[in-house]
């Protein structure tokens, strides 16, 4: 599937739910199905800045796909760490740096978007888009 | 009920903002640590400069000048009788808490040598960790920490052990942001003077809630900023003796500080002008002596009774729910009540509690010595004012209930 089009899965998900309690619960539930960084991976640099709460995220290479595994120490957080790895994980680096997050707005999570918000969800994208730049220069 | 003279429904007619909803329900604004709200009373003196008598203070012979030196000069008698202070000119209008301790800091470069020492308390928000440690950079002075016990309450068998004729300056806060402990100030100043040392007490957090009477309390610096007390941001007051005043050095150089200026020399003006650099905040401080006024109007011993048991009510409400730790039980607090619940991130309690329409403060609290002393991430912090209600602890109460449970 495409980045697009795994968006639109998640876009279609989130419009099953009329209030945010179940968005939020729902939200809880992916973040146990997050694809787990390895323990050793779990290192400061792999720590992204700007959050709250700590959230690591690990890239590496699967022949010409960049694979995301990512943790975080607070649950809604790796709620939301694990619909970006959901939506840019096992996808090729160029797809990745140009795919827009439009979708964030339309499963309600918009306020996490906000600056002033310290989960650093804005961060997050940036790491993963960072990972996706670095692996692409790589490929070449 | 709380048993209070205060006519708490009224009181709360004159904050606009306590009428809002937030998520589609009645805003529980349990922040005030972090920001106050503004009464109607103060909003309205913001509105009435702006709108008939905006000018710059000080210089102007025409009417506007003077009409705002006054009422800017009145304001800064205001704090000065507030606080009971000696002169009003040892009041010096800054930005706020950071930018005082700022001031003293950078004043203090040319007073320290290599091995003084400096003792600050192990409860500091970072505002009144980093400047010092800056100065110590600049100067070859050695920060020293008076620790802290399990309960939040300063070590003072420790603090006076601390003290020796090295010691020349010691910072504490007069009641901790993160904790809500209330420091025993004055024995840390007497104590401090005995060696000769200053002292700066951070009062940022205790304005709101406690009256200090700055003459008795024979204290060197005293620093309040007045978005915590119910006035605007941006504003604040040093307090300084006048000796220390006459002797530290001017922090910014511009207009308003000067007596005489040529390209060879400067002399600068007297207090409190010295320090006080270019325009001012003027409607801030305008605003400021009118928040003084609101909560004097008010009466900050009856504000203190209520809050104290609304804090107590909080606390036992709190304690009712499983797992739940709070964080700073010193025998004397006030107006915060930090807590966690075991095996969840404090921010995914606050981030549930705020689709609820309630407002707590997540995180470190800028004090990250306490969180790491605890080793924990961080707190949720629920701070209260005398605007606060037990049905709003309820809420408070129902909604850390259902986070709880969404999350474990």
């Amino acid at each position: 599937m495409t980045i697009k089009e795994i968006q639109e899965e998640i876009i279609d998900e989130f419009s099953m739910f009329d209030d945010w309690m179940q968005r939020y619960e729902y939200m809880i539930e992916l973040g146990k199905s997050l694809p787990l960084i390895e323990e050793q991976y779990k290192t400061d640099d792999n720590l992204i800045k700007g959050c709250q709460s700590k959230v690591w995220v690990h890239a590496e290479l699967d022949g010409d796909k960049l694979i995301f595994t990512a943790d975080s120490d607070a649950i809604i957080t790796k709620g939301i760490i694990a619909i970006l790895v959901r939506a840019f994980s096992n996808q090729k680096p160029q797809d990745i740096i140009d795919a827009d997050t439009q979708f964030i707005d339309e499963i309600g999570l918009k306020e996490h978007l906000s600056p002033t918000r310290a989960n650093g969800l804005v961060s997050m994208i940036k790491q993963l888009k960072l990972y996706a730049v670095a692996y692409q220069t790589q490929l070449k | 009920m709380i048993e209070t003279t205060l006519d708490i429904q009224a009181i709360r007619k004159d904050f606009p903002i306590l009428q809002r909803e937030v998520n589609g329900k009645p805003l529980v604004y349990l922040d005030n640590a972090a920001t106050s709200q503004t009464p109607q009373q103060v909003i309205d003196c913001i509105v009435d400069y702006y709108q008939n008598y905006n000018a710059n203070i000080h210089r102007g012979v025409h009417t506007l000048s003077q009409e705002a030196t006054d009422v800017y000069e009145t304001a800064r008698q205001k704090i000065q009788k507030h606080f009971n202070i000696a002169h009003s000119y040892e009041v010096i209008f800054t930005s706020g808490t950071t930018d005082s301790i700022n001031l003293v800091a950078n004043g203090f470069t040319s007073f320290l040598k290599e091995g003084d020492e400096i003792l600050v308390s192990a409860m500091e928000h970072h505002s009144n960790i980093v400047p010092w440690q800056m100065l110590c950079e600049r100067t070859g002075a050695v920060l020293k920490v008076i620790p802290m016990n399990l309960d939040g309450e300063l070590v003072m068998e420790e603090y006076h052990k601390l003290l020796s004729e090295m010691t020349k300056l010691v910072f504490c806060n007069h009641v901790s942001n993160a904790l809500g402990t209330i420091n025993p100030i004055k024995e840390i100043i007497d104590a401090a003077h005995k060696v000769g040392a200053a002292v700066l007490i951070d009062g940022a957090q205790a304005a709101a809630h406690i009256k200090a009477d700055l003459q008795a309390l024979d204290v060197d610096f005293y620093t309040v900023s007045a978005h915590k007390m119910c006035g605007p941001t941006g504003v604040g007051m040093l307090y300084g003796k006048e000796e220390w005043l006459k002797k530290l050095p001017p922090y910014q150089g511009g207009g308003e500080m000067i007596a005489e200026v040529t390209f060879e020399k400067t002399t600068y003006a007297d207090l409190p002008h010295k320090f006080e650099a270019g325009t001012p905040n003027i409607c801030g401080g305008i605003a400021f002596g009118a928040a003084l006024d609101y909560m004097n109007n008010i009466g900050l011993d009856a504000i203190t009774q209520y809050e104290d048991e609304l804090v107590e009510y909080a606390t036992e409400q709190l304690l009712t729910i499983d797992g739940l730790k709070i964080y700073g039980t010193a025998a004397h607090k006030t107006s915060v009540i930090s807590f966690n619940i075991e095996g969840v991130h404090p921010y995914d309690i606050g981030t549930i509690v705020d689709k609820l329409g309630i407002a707590v403060r997540t995180g470190h609290h800028c004090a990250q010595p306490i969180m790491d002393f605890y080793k924990i991430p961080g707190t949720v912090r629920a701070s209260f004012s005398f605007y606060n209600t037990k049905e709003e602890v309820d809420r408070l109460v129902e909604g850390v209930k259902r986070a709880r449970n969404m999350l474990l």
